[in-house]
């Protein structure tokens, strides 16, 4: 087994970032729609903490510092409109929720 | 040596972790197994030299993040899947829109392999310093404090957010007419 | 196999087993100071004095049934106590408890008294007791029973509320400090002032170390916020579904919780293992004696004070010790700008 590389980093990001993108269409519940979207974060983290180790700078770290912030405060408000959704409609299939009427 | 196991060991638990998420259907085991693929991320950037970031990926993500979700799958008491399709065909495998999903899926994975193996770049990581937490402080505190400032403003924003977009109708307001 | 690496498994196997027994020692002497709180005697029959009542209580909870609900999630069941305990074990890995020692000359090198030293210390903590909420909200989903999912839960809440001031707690003594790692803490506190008083972080942050350890007791769900727990004389908790040895674990959890909580508070704010009148090689004696002394102040509390209902409990975690907590930081912040200590 060669010694990973920052090639080999990149390469298990982009596939974490497929599982991600993959869950996003294909799931049919709203939850696991957002831990998909959550998976596709952290492939982007490892990517720039790859890079940041690769380039020698503590920038990486920061910028992940920063992705991490946004993808809590997304998640809480995402989950808070799931569950208005869900009151409304008892359901969690996004398909439910296709016509713009409330 | 070591290092160089522990990095596919990771990597093959983040993988599969993340391939049980999208794969399987009760969304608890979908929680636990994505906080399972945090806790295999979290060792690779110790791999990468960044502790400060391995440990706060389990604070904020593992043990913040996921438990928010854990909280909703639980007061919502999300049921399975529905099955509308066809009980034997996997949900990755159904006809339609989800084939489809699967395919562009894939698709991005072969473009991505290939746009990254064609540099010419295949060094290994420069001999590494870990930076330190103060390092990291300092250029936070002074090259990004206006990124940090206008973070803090977006987490006050979506805590206010979060509570009035979850909250019940409030009651209609008494008068002397309503009893 | 070097002779380091053998005696930094030896220690990793000491400590364990410490563990264990302490949570044993606990059980004991709760219930003995409880007894003479309350002006009764407490165990007498099993050995001497009563002090074989904790190896009773183990061979009564090993013998017991192991019953499951039938709807409840096999898995997930099985997994919450080995969550609780795992995370309750794994937190005292990076808590040094004595000063570095070659053991009388028998080791080339001196071994630092921690099983991992990592410089990041407090945040592993941190991160530990996180996990740790896992698994009370596993227990209580997965027994499924409105009750036990409801006690989860609440009892989870909690202790998402107070990790709040529990992090501001410790970023204060970080700000003091200058480091994360737990060793550079407490050597942080050799010495004394005058040559009277010692240099510990008590003395300099008081209300930091108020905050911490109320924070750290609503934690480990203990004394006057166990309201979750009490929740059995009512209705049931979260840990009513299980019995013999998943219970026995879920109470070896909360007590090395509260050893844990007890013996990073000696680090943080008691100076660890400094002490007069003992050589350096036996600083563990007073970290002992430390600890010892926060985990009576623990079972004190517990049968002295009514416990706080659940509405009241969020409200002072929220509104009165958070608010508290973020200030003491920043008062910290500015005195070590302009005072320089």
């Amino acid at each position: 087994m060669p010694t990973p590389t920052l090639v080999h980093y990149l390469i298990l990001s982009a596939v974490l970032f497929t599982i991600g993108t993959a869950g996003v269409f294909v799931r049919r519940n709203i939850i696991t729609v957002l831990l998909s979207i959550e998976i596709m974060l952290n492939a982007v983290n490892l990517t720039f903490v790859a890079f940041g180790r690769a380039l020698g700078s503590a920038d990486g770290q920061i910028i992940v510092f920063f992705v991490m912030t946004v993808a809590a405060a997304e998640a809480a408000v995402g989950l808070a409109i799931v569950i208005g959704l869900f009151r409304h409609r008892e359901s969690l299939n996004p398909d439910t929720f296709t016509t713009l009427k409330w | 040596m070591g290092s160089d196991t522990l990095f596919y060991l990771f990597g093959a638990i983040a993988i599969g972790a993340s391939l049980a998420v999208i794969g399987q259907r009760n969304p608890i085991y979908s929680v636990l197994l994505l906080i399972a693929s945090f806790g295999a991320l979290s060792g690779l950037y110790i791999l990468l030299d960044a502790p400060f970031v391995a440990v706060i990926q389990i604070i904020v993500y593992a043990g913040a993040i996921m438990v928010l979700f854990l909280f909703v799958v639980m007061l919502l008491n999300a049921p399975h899947e529905e099955t509308e399709y066809d009980e034997r065909v996997h949900p990755l495998l159904r006809s339609g829109p989800t084939r489809f999903g699967v395919a562009l899926a894939v698709a991005l994975m072969v473009e991505l392999w290939w746009a990254l193996t064609k540099g010419r770049e295949t060094g290994g990581f420069p001999e590494g310093s870990v930076s330190s937490v103060a390092a990291i402080g300092r250029s936070l505190f002074t090259d990004y404090s206006f990124q940090f400032e206008v973070t803090s403003v977006l987490i006050l924003v979506a805590m206010v957010g979060a509570v009035v977009l979850a909250r019940r109708e409030p009651r209609r307001p008494r008068s002397p007419g309503n009893p | 196999m070097s002779a380091f690496l053998i005696a930094q498994i030896v220690l990793t196997l000491f400590v364990f087993v410490m563990l264990l027994s302490s949570a044993a020692v606990m059980v004991y002497a709760e219930r003995k100071v409880a007894a003479i709180l309350q002006q009764r005697m407490g165990p007498y029959l099993v050995g001497p004095k009563g002090m074989l009542q904790p190896l009773a209580d183990v061979i009564k909870l090993m013998f017991k049934e192991e019953l499951r609900p039938r709807a409840a999630d096999a898995f997930l069941f099985a997994l919450a106590p080995m969550i609780s305990a795992t995370a309750a074990f794994a937190a005292f890995a990076v808590v040094p408890f004595g000063a570095e020692t070659t053991f009388f000359g028998l080791l080339n090198e001196p071994l630092r008294l921690q099983v991992a030293d990592v410089n990041v210390a407090i945040l592993v903590v941190f991160a530990i007791a996180s996990m740790s909420v896992y698994g009370v909200v596993l227990a209580g989903w997965s027994s499924n029973s409105k009750y036990s999912l409801l006690g989860g839960l609440r009892a989870s809440a909690q202790m998402i509320s107070y990790e709040l001031s529990y992090g501001l707690a410790l970023a204060s003594v970080l700000v003091m400090a200058n480091s994360l790692s737990l060793s550079d803490i407490v050597n942080h506190q050799a010495g004394t002032w005058f040559g009277v008083v010692p240099r510990w972080f008590l003395f300099i942050q008081p209300v930091g170390f108020l905050v911490y350890m109320t924070a750290g007791i609503a934690e480990t769900n203990r004394a006057p916020f166990d309201f979750p727990e009490a929740e059995q004389e009512l209705v049931a908790g979260y840990h009513t579904e299980y019995s013999s040895m998943s219970f026995a674990m879920f109470f070896l959890a909360e007590y090395i919780n509260m050893v844990t909580v007890s013996a990073v508070a000696t680090d943080l704010f008691l100076g660890g293992w400094h002490g007069p009148f003992l050589p350096a090689s036996l600083g563990w004696v007073w970290f002992l004696l430390k600890v010892g002394a926060i985990l009576f102040f623990y079972i004190w509390m517990r049968w002295t004070l009514p416990r706080y209902r659940y509405d009241q409990l969020m409200r002072f975690g929220w509104k009165v010790l958070l608010p508290i907590a973020a200030v003491n930081l920043l008062a910290t912040a500015a005195g070590v700008l302009y005072f320089g200590i």
